[in-house]
């Protein structure tokens, strides 16, 4: 009997580690700044270069950072997405312009909307090697501490927002309280 | 006849070496010949995410050209191999690494082989000794065979 046990167990064990794998995005990469201080930042807004985007005058509420580009063609396909989310006013949503051009990227806000509190510029795209971005969209939830929260990788979804931002956010502001 | 098997060694020596000697950037990122073979080979290393089979030193995506930037920059500014590394880990994870670290996390998988190899070794003992036994007449008799 044990003969045909133990192989029989070893199959499914074995079968078990490979089905696991062969469910999994290998697209995803999973961030190593959860749970860790954002990367800080201070960059020249999109609409005005005159004027810095600091990433410490966010700290003390939960905010959201995307990252987009006029060239992205996620980003498109969620830009309707983060405007209806931007409408509930819940939190800041800060945009991290990645490699693009000012005029076009301007001309995309205007034409489309402007979902972002603000909009960061990072030309040279080094912000978002310090964020650990690999392709856009991206965005990323931080914490009142200037933790990261979360990190979703692709374009944003009504469900994604309520599933993984949502609760996040409200344990966030309800942990934030209960320290002060 | 010989042409043809001349061409396919010509072939076969121009894929295995060919690729590793052809640089992506246009031109040299040092001019320092030492500095230049560590940027390579840091280049080499890492894994651009964007096109995941590919290292920073074989893509042409913008993150890898950007990446590559920071490469050079960190080592024009003297920083060591393995500061460079350290930083690419924080941001991007082991994943970014090609040649990964033995961490808590994936210690199974690093002894995995070994595990298998002694599993496998005390199992081929174990039968070969059975075996060694039931075919041995002075030790078992036909009796013994029957139950």
């Amino acid at each position: 009997m044990l003969k045909f046990i133990v192989p029989f167990g070893l199959f499914a064990l074995l079968a078990v580690f490979l089905a696991v794998g062969l469910f999994r995005d290998p697209s995803y990469v999973p961030s190593p700044l959860i749970g860790k201080p954002a990367p800080e930042f201070s960059l020249p807004s999109l609409q005005d270069a005159a004027y810095p985007v600091s990433s410490k005058e966010l700290l003390g509420q939960p905010w959201v950072l995307n990252v987009w580009g006029t060239w992205c063609g996620g980003c498109r396909e969620e830009h309707d997405t983060l405007i209806a989310i931007a409408g509930a006013r819940t939190v800041p949503i800060v945009g991290l312009n990645w490699k693009d051009d000012n005029a076009l990227a301007q001309k995309w806000l205007v034409e489309l909307g402007n979902p972002y509190a603000v909009v960061a510029e990072d030309r040279d795209g080094r912000v978002a090697i310090d964020w650990g971005v690999y392709g856009a969209p991206e965005t990323f939830l931080i914490g009142p501490d200037g933790v990261v929260l979360f990190k979703h990788i692709a374009p944003m979804t009504m469900e994604v927002w309520n599933k993984e931002f949502l609760p996040r956010i409200e344990a966030a502001r309800a942990s934030a309280g209960s320290k002060s | 006849m010989i042409g043809n098997l001349l061409r396919t060694c010509f072939f076969a020596v121009l894929l295995a070496f060919g690729s590793a000697s052809l640089a992506i950037d246009a031109e040299d990122a040092f001019d320092d010949p030492v500095l230049q073979k560590r940027y390579e080979s840091i280049n080499r290393e890492l894994r651009c995410l964007v096109c995941q089979n590919q290292t920073i030193a074989d893509s042409n995506a913008t993150l890898a050209q950007d990446l590559r930037r920071e490469v050079r920059d960190m080592i024009a500014a003297g920083q060591t191999d393995a500061q460079i590394r350290e930083f690419m880990i924080e941001r991007y994870g082991d994943f970014v690494l090609y040649r990964p670290r033995m961490t808590a996390g994936n210690f199974l998988l690093w002894a995995a082989p070994v595990l298998l190899l002694v599993i496998g070794a005390f199992v081929l003992v174990r039968v070969v000794r059975r075996r060694g036994q039931e075919t041995d007449p002075e030790s078992e008799g036909p009796e013994a065979r029957q139950s």
